[in-house]
């Protein structure tokens, strides 16, 4: 009996003691403001409102836009790391909403468009964070676009990160030449595996229930 | 394979000589053999009717225990009705026959009012006139007698005694009533020695039912003292349909902390948090089960302290005075427990309130977050589960006692059925293998059909040649 309960303990300590993965979803969501593409800026709304009903307490959430410089927390819109009760995460979740709608309907478009910058900046955001699992949402029609003097050519460490570009809206010279738009998508979903991250683009934005 | 072949440069004749000479050997070797399997076949014939034996005596051993449990059980809750009975028996004789000294004195009283007014009301005839013989004289008297005036004094008597006849009606119509109305007087106190009379014969009924009851639950008591098979089987049955019903309402009792569960386990985040962990488990379902758990535990001490379980039998014997203490800490601490419930039940609608309307905010449907007129009826509802379920949850105890004490016998029971189909299962492994040690032999010989017939026929001539010389031997 007394070896029982010793045993039990012994059990139940363990259980508490030993290190518990983190469990939490952190989302990085990059919006793409150059050219016609901030046009699309609704749908992004959509899709933030959509993503803050999916996440929970002690789960983290920012959305940055893609300008000329991306890698700088100036770009970064809304940004929220959700509180454990209840009560408190519907209030953040509510004065996110808001930022997000702010910005969306006074957004001026941008000249260039960096991506990677953007992509680096998600990666230290996310893992500062130290979220269990690290998505990168990249709403935008990955045309990458740098102004003169930005060095942009380097490997984004994305080991551990889903990428999920959004609306990749094709373009006039795409739709002369298909085979600029595959490239442009296979290019960044060479990028994003060569350093050990997960590709994936969705641009059926009615099918987003397995976003995250 | 090929070297058994090969013996000979003819494979045949190889495979011949070798079932020739295995057959030799097998034949050399049979008595050995069959001694071997039928030692082997009786060892575990042994061993299993030993093991067999073994476990039918701990059937035994069992069944004498779970006896005693059971009629342990049995006699502890006959001791319990008789006690209660005794108890009521002593309330009837404290409420209703205390104050016999009294009725006593009022029904003597009644009985000498009566006595008296019945005394006073005897029927006292008016005394005849004295002259009465006078006037018979008189009247006997003959006219010839020549006695003047007769006539005229007749008259006067006549007159007086009518006079005398009217006084004697009136005083007897007044001595009449007089009696009437001591008549009327006695009625009050004939209904009240019979009102009072029935009382009494109520109470000694009520009494001497109770006795026949008590009787009955002697009769049933000495049974199980003197462990009669009869009190078993009834204990037995008794033991198992309290099993069934017992743990059917705790079912329910589990059905209903679960609601209670639902009811407190999501506000209960907004005090401890959603995320941090115990084990596997969420810190705030824990705290929730926590207090439920404390709310059953202050359930049973309550009901322990009311003496109306007895699972603590330290409780059950703490002084009068502290038990009814603990009654009062028990209760408080669960009426502010139920009274946290409500709260919670009622946070739980605040927040569920909140997060609809947050989630019509995302959907971008902002007419959704209208509260509905009637909304307050299900917060109600909620907040008036969130205080009753505790103490509903209170009454767990006596199902839970019942399901305790129950088990007990029918775990004995369940032991004693496994323990006897595993003596019958082990007699039964037994058995085959005796008999699978003849069937050994027997197969063992299939192949030796040659030389055992060869055996048969040498045994049988040589029979038949001893016969012929016993025939000629006595033939000369």
């Amino acid at each position: 009996m007394k070896r029982g309960i010793l045993l039990t303990l012994c059990i139940f300590l363990a259980s508490c003691s030993s290190e518990i993965a983190p469990r939490n979803t952190g989302v990085y969501m990059l919006l793409d403001t150059s050219g016609t593409y901030a046009e699309e800026l609704v749908k992004a709304e959509q899709i933030i409102r959509f993503t803050l009903s999916r996440l929970d307490a002690s789960d983290a959430f920012a959305v940055a836009r893609i300008d000329t410089g991306s890698f700088s927390e100036r770009d970064i819109i809304a940004k929220a790391s959700f509180d454990d009760r209840p009560s408190a995460i519907n209030r953040q979740k509510r004065v996110f909403a808001t930022q997000v709608s702010e910005f969306v309907e006074s957004a001026n478009p941008a000249p260039y468009t960096d991506i990677t910058g953007g992509l680096l900046q998600a990666v230290e955001f996310l893992n500062e964070k130290g979220t269990g699992s690290k998505t990168i949402l990249i709403f935008s029609d990955l045309k990458e676009d740098l102004e003169e003097g930005y060095v942009r050519d380097i490997d984004v460490p994305l080991d551990g990160f889903r990428v999920i570009a959004l609306n990749v809206t094709k373009l006039r010279s795409d739709n002369m030449d298909p085979r600029e738009y595959l490239d442009r998508l296979n290019a960044w979903q060479g990028r994003v595996e060569k350093t050990g991250g997960q590709w994936r683009v969705i641009n059926d934005l009615d099918g987003l229930e397995g976003l995250l | 394979m090929s070297f058994m072949l090969g013996i000979t440069p003819w494979p045949a004749v190889s495979a011949l000589l070798w079932i020739v000479l295995i057959n030799a050997a097998l034949y050399l070797i049979r008595n050995t053999v069959h001694k071997a399997i039928q030692a082997a076949a009786q060892g575990l014939h042994r061993s299993f009717r030993m093991a067999s034996r073994a476990v039918s005596r701990s059937e035994t051993n069992l069944a004498v225990r779970n006896r005693d449990v059971l009629l342990a059980a049995g006699r502890e809750a006959k001791e319990r009705i008789i006690e209660r009975e005794f108890d009521r028996i002593n309330e009837t004789v404290r409420k209703d026959l205390a104050n016999y000294s009294a009725l006593h004195r009022s029904l003597s009283e009644s009985i000498g009012r009566i006595e008296k007014d019945h005394q006073e009301a005897v029927d006292v005839p008016p005394d005849p006139p004295g002259w009465v013989k006078a006037v018979e004289a008189v009247a006997d008297m003959d006219a010839k007698d020549g006695r003047a005036h007769i006539g005229s004094i007749l008259t006067d008597i006549h007159k007086s005694l009518v006079k005398a006849h009217k006084e004697a009606m009136t005083a007897y119509h007044a001595a009449s009533a007089k009696r009437h109305k001591l008549l009327r007087h006695m009625r009050p106190d004939w209904r009240k020695i019979q009102q009072t009379l029935a009382a009494v014969g109520k109470n000694v009924d009520s009494l001497l039912s109770r006795s026949v009851t008590i009787d009955r639950h002697m009769q049933e008591y000495e049974d199980m003292v003197h462990g009669h098979d009869r009190a078993m089987s009834v204990l037995s049955s008794s033991s198992l349909v309290n099993f069934f019903v017992s743990a059917f309402v705790l079912c329910i009792a589990i059905g209903g902390a679960t609601i209670n569960f639902s009811l407190i386990a999501r506000p209960m985040a907004e005090m401890v948090g959603g995320t941090s962990l115990i084990g596997n488990f969420r810190t705030a379902d824990i705290a929730a089960l926590v207090i439920i758990l404390v709310e059953i535990s202050m359930g049973l001490f309550l009901m322990e302290s009311l003496r109306i379980t007895r699972l603590f039998p330290v409780i059950g014997a703490l002084p009068d005075k502290t038990r009814v203490r603990m009654i009062y800490i028990t209760f408080t601490i669960l009426f502010l427990l139920a009274g946290v419930e409500a709260g919670l039940a009622y946070m739980r609608e605040v927040l569920l309130h909140d997060e609809l309307a947050t989630s019509a905010l995302l959907r971008g449907d902002a007419g959704a977050t209208a509260t509905g007129e009637y909304m307050w009826i299900t917060t109600a509802a909620q907040m008036g589960m969130g205080f009753i379920l505790p103490f509903a949850l209170t009454f767990v105890a006596i199902p839970l006692e019942t399901f305790v004490h129950s088990l007990r016998t029918v775990v004995g029971l369940m032991a004693i059925s496994v323990l006897r189909a595993l003596s019958l299962a082990l007699r039964l492994l037994g058995n085959i293998s005796l008999y699978l040690g003849t069937l050994l032999k027997q197969v063992y010989d299939l192949p030796l059909f040659v030389p055992l017939w060869i055996e048969e026929r040498i045994a049988k001539a040589e029979a038949r040649s001893a016969s012929d010389r016993g025939l000629r031997g006595a033939r000369l």
